[in-house]
This record gives structure tokens, C-alpha cells and sequence, in this order.
């Protein structure tokens, strides 16, 4: 298993305020990484340094290869990404968003077009090809939004709080669409406030005033805090900040 | 017009509310009482019709059909009396960024015709919270702080029903878990509390619960009673490989429905049709190793599923 | 009465915290007047006059040579008949014509008054209006020195034709078209921002869920572009009469009434369009593609409403700065009293009262 997310000593600072402090980690490739931590703790800095869109401070990292800093244009080529409000246009047709989000990563419009068929059969969905995305209930968005994510088949998605508001079954059938993914070969890094959703990633790092406080698998780390479940070891761990207001 | 003069223990009264937006249908015949105070949840996903519930029984928007009533108040005809003795929180931050903690808290005091001081004990325990802060422009405050801000400018002129329409939505579990602990600390100074929220693991933090989903009520019950009456038997699952012990649930024709649930898989079957050990059997012959399969108690969430798979 | 006043100071704090806007709204009158004031005082230098004198005798060579001596002018075509001098005004060789009469000199001497006709190309009616003041300025000098102290002898009549725009807008015309725009600007404009920004924030949720009374949101929102229109207001008035050196010839008194009135007047638009979106983005559409372009187009600002077409003409009615620039105009420039411009403040009384009831009744005690 070759190595898709490399991080050593990454720092972000804004003025006096260091939001993310010296983190360090790798994620494999085809690995479910879990990015955990309570509002504030430095979470969505860290990831916007990753897909580079940001800038860091200090510390070095690569993505899908490429250096964060030096080439986030090719990062960003290789790279998926998905956030809560759907990464869609709404005014949009399903197929038309499709062919936007191909066209955008390059994809060659026969290409666009063999995957496009070949999804809308996979998520049955030939129905709504033509319809506006708003029209579609949430569930559908929310798989839709994740096919256009992967639709150019990254190395990496990023999917930030992608379940935020979704009803139990589509939560369930969103992960069951994310280990799809993953048996394709993506690596998948995610943030969740679910911990039951912290239990179907293969590890999960725990962030706590902008420092990664626990980083291993579920099970694992179950065992260390002594905890029955996720929602236990978030809760000890976290209960530890010392960063209130920020 | 005084409604519910029969019963003055009611809070909150609404009796087949129905609201449409064009076509799309957004409350069904919707109906319940929530007494004086209680805590009581609807629970469900985004979409489901929380938001438009909330409204129409804040007076902010008018139902189609239907009454409801607030502390005996007709939402409709005496909206004005509504507005003077409730206190809401709407589902995004409402405040305004550009001004200070207390800049805000002020200002809400004001428009209710009070004072902080007037209010103060109710909401000292939350504000103290934020007071080393109030000086900080509301945009800068993070989201837990942002949250117990607006809870004390919903409190500040002392509502005798409080709405908070998906107070925790988007926060994370340690403040989610102090949140609540605020929300008990309320009721026990009698004020009532409507809340809703898409998260199902805090319907066990209520006094009684309306599961919501397209529109529509699926079931009004305590926690206790709604987990109670799971109808069917309901199973913890564990393989060496879950993926593909998932995949072969579904295979198998005897199983009713299986999820993921955190690092077991939910598993329920109609009674008397599967046993245990045939299950076991089942996936032994597919190639598991360290199966365990044990009888539990549904959790809310299983309890939603179930009814709402029924419902579709 | 004390909800109100925290509601006001509230405003103030959002409009003082976003210091861009704040500089932008009080440097904009600053800077409009600048611009239309350096744009003007390029205009006068070196006009270029055409002349026509059939026959040549010594006043008209007298007045030719002071004509071209002044720094204002530039004598550049000598005409032969009026066609040369249509030619001239046609290819831009010239924007004013100086026609003496026959044997202009001698009807001077003998008669004791000759003609004289200034005629002006008044496409630029600012500039149109300077040059010909300068024209008849040099006129009169020549006359006096010729007989200091016989009034009655030797008199030179100047007869005035403005060309293109015969209706002759008075200078420095900009000064109240700047104040018609302004106001709109900022009041409507900015007023319905400010409202709709309410509901975008999602507070005005909270506060209609609240005993406020409508009408006290509406006026605490009115309250600080109030007074921000009217230091507007006073910056535009001493930046012309101590730098322009516009004078305000009618009394101020009247001439401050009709803008707090027009300010009403704009405030009340800025209500009506926050009742009729809910976008920031709505509401700063429909003020500057609906309000900022038909007044300055059809209030009289640019193009005189007397020469539009009749279909333009009858809009221009419907446009609230039409009438406020009227009798901005009416009052400062030409020095009358508030009794000359009753039709304008009594159209203005009615467009504001009118708008008032409409955006009160529409003002929404629920989200839709």
C-alpha cells in the first residue's frame, strides 16, 4: 500500500493565533481516514491546506503526490471534494451538473458521456437525468453530490460533514456508497460529528486545539481510552480543550 | 380566542395543520399537544417539515388549514400576544455579526422590553459562560459560544415556550452534550421547550418525542414507549470482514433490513422467521470468521428506520 | 419609545463597523462634483468663434480683435454668408458665431444702436452658457470705454441664439443633478439593503417573532441614511458656493424644505423595493437599473426634458428627481422663492405620500 496523504509538521497561523500546530500523519491509499475534532479545533484549516487552497505557515505536506505548497494546482487536479451544501448548482440539470464538473477536471466529452450512462443506470436514476437538481429530494442530492465528487476518479476525496441533516437509511446508504468508492481505489478523508460514523473509517485522527491528539483505528483506540464506543473516546479526548472562545 | 381554556396545562396545541409550498406538500394533518413544561423533540431529517412546523406556531408564516394554539393563543388572531411571551431560535445563527456579545444581548432585551438585569438568573448560568467574551463582535465567537449566545437572547425576557429549531445542528458532540444540559436546566424552571433536531441519540434527552419524516408524524410517544413498541426482533452483527458481511445480509431473504450501525450491523427479522444460529449458520457457510450475532434493544434511530421504511 | 432608540443606535453601529461603505457614501458627492466641476472648467478655454461681418468697419474689427485677444476665445473661421456658419457649427469648427449687422459701425454712430447676434452651440449647455456670459461680457467693456458716461448714445444690442438646445439649461446644472442622484443613492438604495439584509441574516425572523412594532423597524432603518443624506447634503452645498462658486441665490431655508422633503420622497422607494425582494442582491438591482438610470437619464440632468421625445417627456413625470432638480434649480440658480416651485413640491408631496401607504401596507408582519 503506497502512501496518497503525507503530512509532517504542518502549522497554520493567523497572527498570535495558531489554528492548526504541528500536525503530522500519512493516510494509505484506499483508506477511509476519519478527521475528527470539536468546532474550532482546527479541522477545516487543516483540510483547506490540504486540497491547497491554503497556504501553510510552516511544515511540509504531499497530496496524491504533489507538494501542497509548491503545486496546488496539480493537487487540485487530483483531488475530489464534497462540503455539507451540496457542491451542486441547483439551477442545473442532473446530467448538465455531470458535464459541467467532467469538463472541469478535464475529462474528454466521450468520456463524459460513457460514465454519465453508466451512473445514472448505477444510482437508477435515469429517470431524474433531465431534471433540475433542486427538484430532487435531499437523499438523491446527497448521492449525487458524492458521484459528481468522485466523477473524474481522483486519488483523494475530501468530504467535509457530508451526512449533516440526512435521514438514517440515506446516511447508511451515503457510507455504503463511500466503501464502493474506496474498492475503486480512492482514498476517502472525511469529517463527521456522527461517531457512529467514526466506527466505519479504517483510522481516525482526533484534533484538539489544533494538535492531533489521537490517531488509530476504531477499535484500537476503543481499547486505549478504555471507552464502549467513539462517542466516548471524542468525549474525553475533547473535554480537554482549552480553546474556548475561538 | 382562548382555545384551550379547558385545559390550561397545555403549552402548545395544534390540530390537523397542513401546509403546502406550490405542489410540494411540506405538513400532512399534523397534531399534537406538548404540556407545560416538557421538553419535547421532533425529530427527523432536513427537509422533513421541521422548519415550516416551527414557523407557522412562532406566527411567522400562516398554515393552510388547521388550528394551533401557543399558552392559549391562537397563532392566527392573536399573533401579537404570541410574539410577547415566546422566545425562538431559528435554525441558522440569527444574530448580528457585526456587533458585540453584548451589543446583541442588549438589543434583544430591549425589543422585549426588558433589561439583562430584569432576566438575568435565568440566564446567568449560559451567559456566564460567554461573559469573559462580550466585548467580541458575535462573528468571531466560535460555534459553541454562537449557540449559547442565542439561547441567551431567546431567554432574555424570560418566554414562557421556547422554540429552538435544530439548535445543535452542525455543532459538535461535547458542545451538543452541554447544550442539552442547559436545555434540562430550563425546563426545570418551567419553562416549555420545543425542540427539534435531525440528530436521533438526543431523543433520549426529551420528555416525549415526534418522529417526523416527509411531512408527516410518524409517531408521538416518550422515547421509552416509542423504542418499546419495536415491532420486530433486532440484532447486533459482527464479522472479520463487515463489508461483505453486509452484502450477504441483504442476500440472505429471511432478513427484513440491515445497517451499519457504528462497528455492528443492525439486523432485524419478523418474529419467528430466523433463529440465531441459523443466521450463523448462513454466514459460516459464506466464509466468515468471528462471527457474533446478539439480541439488543432498538435505539431510536432503529426505531425511525423501522417506521419510516413502512412508510415508503 | 426606549425599543426604538436601541434599535436606531443598533443601525448606526452596523453602518459606523463597515468603515468602506461609510467612506464611499461620503466621498461619493465629494467626488461627483469634482469631476463635473474640472470637466466644466476645461470646457471655456479657447472656444473657437466663427465670425460674420458683411460689412467691415472699425467697431466690428474692434470687437473681433478683443474677441480673439481673450484667453476665452479663439477666433478660427471668418463666415461669408450664414451657410458658412452652419458649415462651421456642423464640422465642430465652432461653437460660437458672432453676426454683425450691416454697417454695423455706422448705425452705432448715427441710429445709436446696432445689433449684434451671439449665437452658441449649447449641446454643452454648461459650457455654452460660460462662454456666452464671457462673449457679452467683452460686448459691454467695448461699449462702456466707447462712451463712459453717455448711456443713451452708441448702444449695442446682443441679441442671444442658443443652437441644439434653445431652452438653454442655466450652468453649473450638474449642481442639483448631483443632488437628485445622491439622495437616491443613498436612501433608497442603501435603506433597502439595509432591510433586506435583515431578512438574508435570518434576524428578521427573530424580530418579527418579537412584540417590535413594524413600524419602528422601518424607521430605525429610515434614521441613519436620514442623516447621512443630509451631510451629503451639506457637502454638496459649501463644496459649490466655496468652491464652485455657485451661490445659492434663493433662500436656503426653501431650498433645505424641498430636499428633506425629496429625501422622504427616496426613503420611501428604498422601503417599497425592500418590501419587494428579498435579496440584497434584488434590492441593489432594482435601485441602480431602476432608479439610478432614469434619473439620470430622464430627470433632466443630462438631456433637458424639453427637448426629449414625447413618450420620454411623460416618463420623466413618474421620476421623482425630475422634479426635486427642477426646483433645486428654480430656487438656487435662478434666486425664486419656494412660491415658484409649488407644482414640484406638490407632485413630490403626492409620490411620497403615495409610496409611504403602499410600502406600509405591503410591509410584511409574516415571512410570506
Amino acid at each position: 500500500m503506497d502512501t496518497v496523504i503525507k503530512v509532517e509538521n504542518l502549522t497554520k497561523r493567523f497572527g498570535d493565533f495558531t489554528a492548526v500546530d504541528n500536525i503530522s500523519f500519512e493516510v494509505k491509499r484506499g483508506e477511509i481516514f476519519g478527521f475528527l475534532g470539536a468546532n474550532g479545533a482546527g479541522k477545516t484549516t487543516a483540510m483547506r491546506m490540504l486540497c491547497g487552497l491554503s497556504i501553510p505557515t510552516e511544515g511540509k505536506g504531499t497530496v496524491a503526490g504533489y507538494d501542497i505548497f509548491r503545486q496546488p494546482e496539480l493537487v487540485k487536479k487530483s483531488i475530489g471534494y464534497m462540503s455539507q451544501k451540496f457542491s451542486l448548482y441547483e439551477d442545473l440539470k442532473v446530467w448538465e451538473n455531470l458535464e459541467l464538473f467532467g469538463g472541469i477536471y478535464g475529462m474528454s466529452d466521450k468520456d463524459i458521456k460513457i460514465k454519465t450512462d453508466e451512473l445514472m443506470v448505477r444510482l437508477n436514476f435515469e429517470e431524474e437525468r433531465d431534471h433540475l437538481v433542486k427538484s430532487l429530494p435531499l437523499g438523491f442530492k446527497q448521492k449525487l453530490a458524492f458521484s459528481v465528487s468522485i466523477f473524474h476518479h481522483p486519488q483523494v476525496v475530501f468530504l467535509d460533514e457530508p451526512t449533516g441533516g440526512v435521514d438514517p437509511i440515506t446516511r447508511r446508504r451515503f457510507w455504503e456508497m463511500i466503501y464502493d468508492a474506496t474498492a475503486s481505489g480512492i482514498t476517502v478523508f472525511v469529517t463527521t460529528h456522527y461517531m457512529d460514523e467514526a466506527e466505519y473509517c479504517d483510522r481516525v485522527s482526533i484534533m484538539v486545539d489544533g494538535r492531533i491528539e489521537a490517531l488509530d483505528s476504531p477499535s484500537n483506540l476503543k481499547k486505549t481510552y478504555i471507552a464502549k464506543n467513539m462517542d466516548e473516546v471524542f468525549q474525553q479526548l475533547a473535554r480537554k480543550s482549552t480553546r474556548k472562545a475561538d | 380566542m382562548n382555545i384551550s381554556d379547558n385545559n390550561p396545562q397545555t403549552a402548545i396545541h395544534c390540530e390537523s395543520v397542513s401546509k403546502k409550498y406550490g405542489k410540494i406538500l411540506a405538513l400532512k394533518n399534523i397534531s399534537f399537544d406538548v404540556k407545560q413544561g416538557e421538553i419535547f423533540g421532533i425529530i427527523g431529517p432536513d427537509g422533513a417539515g421541521k422548519t415550516t412546523l416551527f414557523r407557522i406556531l412562532t406566527t411567522l408564516i400562516l398554515a393552510d388549514s388547521g388550528i394551533a394554539s401557543v399558552d392559549g393563543f391562537d397563532v392566527v388572531a392573536d399573533y401579537k400576544e404570541i410574539r410577547n411571551r415566546v422566545g425562538y431560535m431559528p435554525g441558522r445563527f440569527s444574530l448580528y455579526q457585526d456587533l458585540t456579545v453584548e451589543e446583541n444581548l442588549e438589543f434583544f432585551a430591549t425589543v422585549f422590553n426588558t433589561t439583562i438585569d430584569e432576566n438575568y438568573e435565568l440566564i446567568k448560568d449560559i451567559y456566564i459562560q460567554i461573559e469573559p467574551f462580550k466585548k467580541r463582535r458575535a462573528g468571531k465567537l466560535s460555534g459553541g459560544m454562537k449557540q449559547k449566545l442565542a439561547l441567551s437572547c431567546a431567554l432574555i425576557h424570560k418566554p414562557s415556550v421556547l422554540f429552538l429549531d435544530e439548535p445543535t445542528t452542525g455543532v459538535d458532540p461535547v458542545s451538543r452534550k452541554e447544550f442539552w444540559g442547559m436545555l434540562q436546566k430550563l425546563r426545570e424552571q418551567g419553562i416549555t421547550i420545543l425542540v427539534s433536531t435531525p440528530y436521533m441519540d438526543e431523543a433520549s434527552l426529551c420528555d416525549r418525542i415526534a418522529l417526523i419524516q416527509n411531512g408527516q408524524f410518524l409517531r408521538i410517544d416518550t422515547p421509552e414507549n416509542i423504542v418499546g413498541q419495536f415491532a420486530d426482533i433486532l440484532w447486533a452483527a459482527k464479522s472479520d470482514n463487515m463489508h461483505k458481511l453486509l452484502e450477504d445480509l441483504r442476500n440472505d431473504e429471511q432478513v427484513k433490513s440491515s445497517f451499519a450501525f457504528g462497528n455492528s450491523i443492525h439486523v432485524t427479522v419478523e418474529n419467528g422467521q430466523l433463529t440465531v444460529d441459523s443466521l450463523k449458520k448462513y454466514l459460516i457457510e459464506r466464509g466468515h470468521n468471528n462471527i457474533e450475532i446478539q439480541s439488543i434493544e432498538p435505539t431510536i434511530e432503529d426505531c425511525f428506520m423501522e417506521l419510516s421504511n413502512t412508510q415508503i | 419609545m426606549k425599543q426604538l432608540f436601541s434599535f436606531i443606535r443598533k443601525e448606526f453601529h452596523h453602518i459606523l463597523r463597515d468603515k468602506t461603505t461609510v467612506m464611499i457614501l461620503l466621498l461619493m458627492p465629494v467626488i461627483q462634483i469634482v469631476l463635473f466641476g474640472f470637466a466644466l472648467s476645461q470646457e471655456v478655454k479657447d472656444t473657437k468663434v466663427v465670425v460674420l461681418a458683411n460689412t467691415s468697419d472699425d467697431a466690428t474689427r474692434r470687437i473681433i480683435d478683443r474677441v480673439d485677444a481673450s484667453e476665452y476665445f479663439d477666433v478660427a473661421v471668418v463666415a461669408h454668408n450664414s451657410n458658412d456658419i452652419d458649415a462651421a457649427f456642423r464640422d465642430g469648427k465652432a461653437k460660437l458665431a458672432m453676426v454683425f449687422e450691416d454697417h454695423f459701425s455706422e448705425n452705432l454712430k448715427h441710429i445709436g444702436k446696432a445689433h449684434i447676434q451671439l449665437i452658441a452651440d449649447a449641446t454643452d449647455p454648461n459650457a455654452a452658457t460660460s462662454f456666452m456670459f464671457y462673449a457679452s461680457n467683452i460686448i459691454t467693456n467695448y461699449q462702456q470705454e466707447l462712451s463712459p458716461t453717455q448711456t443713451n448714445s452708441g448702444l449695442i444690442m446682443p441679441e442671444v441664439k442658443m443652437l441644439y438646445n434653445p431652452q438653454m439649461k442655466s450652468a453649473f446644472n450638474f449642481v442639483p443633478g448631483v443632488l437628485g442622484m445622491i439622495m437616491i443613492l443613498i436612501c433608497a438604495m442603501m435603506t433597502s439593503i439595509a432591510i433586506v439584509r435583515e431578512k438574508e441574516m435570518g434576524t428578521m425572523e427573530i424580530l418579527l417573532v418579537s412584540p417590535m412594532r413594524p413600524i419602528y423597524t422601518i424607521l430605525s432603518k429610515i434614521a441613519p441614511y436620514f442623516v447621512l443624506s443630509v451631510i451629503n447634503f451639506a457637502t454638496i452645498m459649501l463644496l459649490s458656493v466655496f468652491i464652485l462658486k455657485v451661490p445659492i441665490a434663493g433662500s436656503f431655508i426653501s431650498l433645505l424644505t424641498v430636499s428633506l422633503l425629496y429625501i422622504f420622497v427616496a426613503l420611501s422607494l428604498g422601503l417599497l423595493i425592500s418590501t419587494l425582494t428579498s435579496s440584497q442582491l434584488a434590492a441593489m438591482l432594482i435601485s441602480g437599473m431602476g432608479l439610478m438610470i432614469p434619473v439620470m437619464l430622464l430627470s433632466g440632468m443630462i438631456f433637458p426634458v424639453e427637448n426629449m421625445p414625447a413618450f420620454l417627456r411623460f416618463l420623466s413625470n413618474f421620476v421623482p428627481a425630475r422634479w426635486y432638480i427642477d426646483a433645486v434649480k428654480t430656487i438656487m440658480i435662478k434666486g425664486l422663492g419656494i412660491s415658484s416651485v409649488l407644482k414640484d413640491v406638490g407632485v413630490l408631496v403626492l409620490m411620497g405620500t403615495v409610496l409611504v401607504t403602499i410600502s406600509l401596507k405591503k410591509f410584511k408582519v409574516r415571512l410570506e
